[in-house]
């Protein structure tokens, strides 16, 4: 029914959140240093996967959750001691609920030995003397204090807050529960409810006095009420059987009331309610408890949000240029006016773009289960480290981060990682690390996935590119274009295809889609010592703050965040090193110059740096370089355009934007750009050199193609040939 | 067999305006029926000759405007362009099918297509008719002469004594890397 497949859906994001929220917690969870406020909400996750389980009839699901509900109410209210084997067996047991779920979202029948072995260690935690069976359904009576045996009469005052609708709460529920407590009077106030006409059918307006004759106990009552503490005052007050009076001389017991912010103390009731006023507005700000205030939103919605101001972004940019060409007339106020369109737009911008960042702990905290559950196949002893989740990232990007983090982390534990009998002869501790780290630099977001492993067998991939075709037997690749093989596609050197590392679609699949996104990824490695993945991306795919370069009759825009300086350098402070290698001296520094001329083939431009420009800029594989262009014609906020999505990734460029004249300039990458060759032979002489029709020219190579056409394809396929080349 | 029937005035369509909403119309026609038989192909020439595609992949006909070269590609194309605010690819046909690079004017055209999800522009010299073609009315290419571009032809539809050959531009531009199938690999 699929109508019913959208509460399923919805029931499905709910749980991936909440075992997401509870591995944070169950990992950090320390017996002898811990906060009970982490047990609750531990047992208030599984409690609600285990209702919707229940009603989507996940059987499985359900029946483990279940069980591991009742540990987890067991270690909460004390009854058992939260020691080591415990904490392990909420880890386990989350990651069990965590397949089930998945298994529940494809439609197919978990796997259940892991989920039976949990179990037997759960009972034998719970019930250490044997007798193992529990009943199903009732929750054991726990409040051994008052296990005097015997009826109880209680009075119960619920008042809910006018939202309680809003929260998905039915009173009528829990009063039926009650009801099965025992002997229940219910009382009705309806004091509250205004006249008909003014009524707001959301809201809730009516309170209740219970009174109850039950042999439970005030915690199991005030279990019942759980899950609207926040948003109701609860008051449960014992009486002694017979009197159910006038509770204004009895010694209040404020024992009961499960309130977010307990300790092991028993705490006054919760403060939201102003006495008399029938306004209770939005539920408790209790202090310790993560009350965030938001709501879900379709990202397409978002998407189209963000889409729009981007094309804000471009008008504005092309009122600015109109502007411009509209010489002299009014000219100051339009300036001002453009000046203050372009701040708000920028701060639209701005605003909007922050609506989609989110922390990259949520990719991040897949990686410690994955960490687990390899270290336990391959028998390895690792320690994860992460560092940096709170980094901000656009949700677009975070949802493209899992599979390559992913195969980063398996590419670790196989092939660098050694197993500790290896590690112990290597003199290194038995307990390998990986560190995942994430930070900001330069405008962009740094990943780093760090092993202290093996560090990657040069000898071996070199053996394997060769047997594949990939280099030629008698080349002699640096040590650095051996490394870089492992992102070469169909490469892998396990020997037999495993399900862990040994498909070879790993690598050069992460690098692919991380390219896509506009980033970068890149090995280094030292033989004994450890591997390191830095992967490198932009913060936003939608907008950059750009500066305009002129190459010849091109455009390019190179971000901003990278330029560190413009220069013009002297002639004398320029070094040809060999054919392709240009140097030029900054303030006693080298740096390489890179001319866009060049490798883009671009005729017509300037090849003497000491008559164009130089824009120093940073690049996360090469460091500082000069990229050689004939003048800068200002700077630009320009909205990025994907070019990928309807022809492919070019090398160098990481995206295309439109200018304000309506035409498309191509933004540089500049990591690309420092590790690309250029394909034309070093100019002698461009100085007379006016030829810009590029319709008989076909990437540098002229050709006459009026008398023979093949001329062009012939250029076309070595220039092929030639990049095929370069790319390995 | 030639009754193939040709969309009536099309020759007085000058603007490229007016070819997309003619051509619109004729894709509209096309969905209603169906769209299996017959079927409806937008021709266009390049050099002396003239290709058929499927008028469902037409999205629209541009006049030739400038276009951003994007470096180090194949001379077939030509570079990207801005259609209304997405980066949308153009092959040059002439050079895809080896006769060298078109020298476009305002008066060439680019048709816009969509092909494998992705929206890209073909420049080809002019668009001439929406034909009307049955299935039986397309004759299988003659393996030995054409076998360079035989692999995206998939067939001749002889029109008004004109031979229109009708294109799979599907097959033209590989699904993968939006790679033109390789000429190079076979030229002789």
């Amino acid at each position: 029914m699929a109508q019913f497949d959208q509460f399923k859906q919805t029931f499905f994001e709910e749980s991936d959140e909440l075992l997401l929220d509870s591995a944070g917690r169950a990992s950090d969870l320390d017996p002898n240093d811990y906060d009970i406020e982490e047990l609750h909400a531990l047992f208030r996750a599984v409690h609600t996967i285990k209702a919707g389980a229940g009603a989507f009839k996940f059987t499985e699901l359900a029946g483990f959750t279940h069980k591991f509900e009742t540990l987890l109410d067991r270690l909460r209210d004390g009854t058992l001691t939260l020691d080591q084997t415990c904490a392990d067996l909420i880890v386990r047991g989350l990651d069990i609920v965590s397949d089930y779920v998945d298994a529940a979202k494809n439609g197919i029948a978990p796997a259940t030995d892991q989920a039976d072995a949990a179990l037997a260690d759960i009972n034998a935690v719970l019930d250490p003397d044997g007798a193992a069976a529990a009943p199903a359904s009732q929750p054991v009576v726990k409040d051994a204090a008052k296990a005097e045996g015997g009826a109880k009469t209680y009075k119960i005052r619920f008042e809910p807050g006018r939202q309680l609708f809003q929260f998905a709460n039915e009173p009528l529920l829990f009063i039926r529960e009650l009801k099965t407590f025992g002997h229940l009077t219910v009382d009705v106030d309806a004091s509250a409810l205004p006249a008909i006409d003014q009524i707001e059918a959301e809201d809730s307006y009516l309170s209740w006095q219970f009174t109850l004759v039950t042999e439970r106990s005030a915690a199991d009552i005030a279990d019942v009420f759980e899950f609207v503490v926040d948003d109701a005052t609860i008051e449960i007050e014992e009486v002694t059987a017979g009197r159910v009076g006038d509770t204004a001389e009895r010694p209040r017991d404020p024992l009961v009331v499960e309130s977010a912010t307990a300790g092991a103390h028993p705490v006054a009731l919760p403060v939201e309610t102003q006495k008399g006023a029938p306004a209770r507005g939005t539920p408790g700000e209790g202090g310790e408890k993560s009350n965030v205030t938001s709501i879900r939103v379709d990202l397409d919605r978002i998407d189209r949000l963000v889409n729009m101001v981007g094309e804000l972004v471009i008008t504005q940019a092309m009122i600015t240029q109109q502007a411009r060409d509209v010489a002299g007339k009014g000219r100051s106020q339009q300036t001002q006016a453009e000046e203050e369109l372009a701040g708000h737009t920028r701060e639209l911008q701005d605003a909007v773009m922050a609506i989609r960042m989110q922390p990259v702990k949520s990719v991040f905290m897949r990686m410690p289960r994955l960490v687990r559950d390899l270290s336990r196949k391959l028998n390895k002893n690792v320690n994860l480290v992460m560092k940096g989740e709170q980094t901000e990232v656009d949700k677009t990007i975070i949802e493209e981060l899992a599979d390559p983090l992913t195969h980063m982390v398996r590419n670790s534990l196989d092939h660098g990682i050694e197993t500790p009998e290896q590690r112990r002869a290597a003199g290194k501790p038995e307990v390998a690390e990986i560190i995942l780290s994430a930070e900001h630099r330069h405008g962009r977001i740094v990943i780093q996935a760090m092993d202290d492993g093996r560090g990657i067998d040069r000898d071996r991939v070199r053996s394997k590119a060769i047997e594949k075709g990939l280099i030629a037997a008698d080349s002699n690749p640096s040590d650095e274009e051996i490394d870089n093989l492992i992102f070469a596609p169909g490469f892998s050197t396990a020997a037999e295809v495993t399900d862990v590392s040994g498909r070879g679609v790993g690598m050069d699949v992460v690098r692919t889609k991380i390219q896509n996104l506009g980033g970068r990824v890149i090995v280094q490695s030292r033989p004994g010592e450890g591997t390191r993945f830095v992967l490198t991306l932009p913060l936003t795919l939608a907008v950059l703050d750009g500066m305009v370069v002129s190459v010849g009759s091109e455009e390019y825009i190179i971000p901003l965040t990278s330029i560190i300086e413009t220069v013009r350098p002297a002639t004398k402070d320029i070094r040809r090193i060999d054919a392709n290698f240009d140097t030029f001296a900054m303030r006693g520094e080298h740096l390489r110059l890179i001319y866009l001329s060049r490798v883009f083939n671009v005729r017509g431009a300037i090849t003497d740096p000491s008559k164009g420009l130089v824009v120093v800029v940073d690049t996360e594989a090469a460091g500082r370089v000069g990229i050689v262009v004939d003048e800068l014609l200002g700077q630009q906020q320009v909205v990025l355009k994907s070019i990928d999505e309807n022809y492919r990734s070019v090398e160098g460029v990481s995206g295309a934007t439109i200018l304000g004249s309506g035409r498309v300039s191509l933004i540089l990458d500049l990591d690309g750009l420092s590790e690309m060759r250029s394909f034309a032979p070093l100019p002698v002489d461009d100085a007379d050199d006016t030829e810009t029709d590029t319709d008989t020219e076909l990437n540098g190579v002229e050709t006459d193609s009026d008398t023979d056409p093949n001329a062009a394809h012939i250029a076309a396929a070595a220039t092929e040939t030639f990049e095929m080349g370069a790319k390995a | 067999m030639s009754d193939t029937s040709v969309q009536a005035g099309m020759d007085d369509i000058e603007s490229p305006e007016g070819l997309t909403k003619a051509i619109a119309a004729g894709a509209a026609s096309a969905r209603a029926s169906g769209n299996l038989d017959p079927q409806q192909f937008v021709s266009f020439t390049v050099g002396a000759e003239e290709y058929g595609i499927d008028i469902m992949q037409v999205r629209e006909i541009k006049g030739w405007t400038e276009v951003t070269l994007l470096p180090n590609q194949p001379p077939h194309m030509r570079g990207v362009m801005n259609l209304r605010g997405v980066i949308v690819p153009i092959y040059d046909m002439r050079a895809r099918f080896g006769q060298g690079m078109t020298e476009a004017t305002a008066t060439h055209v680019v048709i816009i297509v969509q092909v494998h999800d992705k929206t890209v522009g073909i420049l080809v010299d002019a668009v001439s008719d929406i034909l009307t073609v049955r299935n039986d009315q397309i004759s299988p290419i003659p393996e030995v002469e054409y076998s360079e571009n035989a692999r995206f032809l998939e067939g001749m539809v002889t029109m008004n004594e004109r031979m229109v050959a009708v294109m799979s531009l599907a097959k033209l531009i590989r699904n993968d890397a939006l790679e033109f199938t390789d000429l190079t690999a076979d030229a002789a």
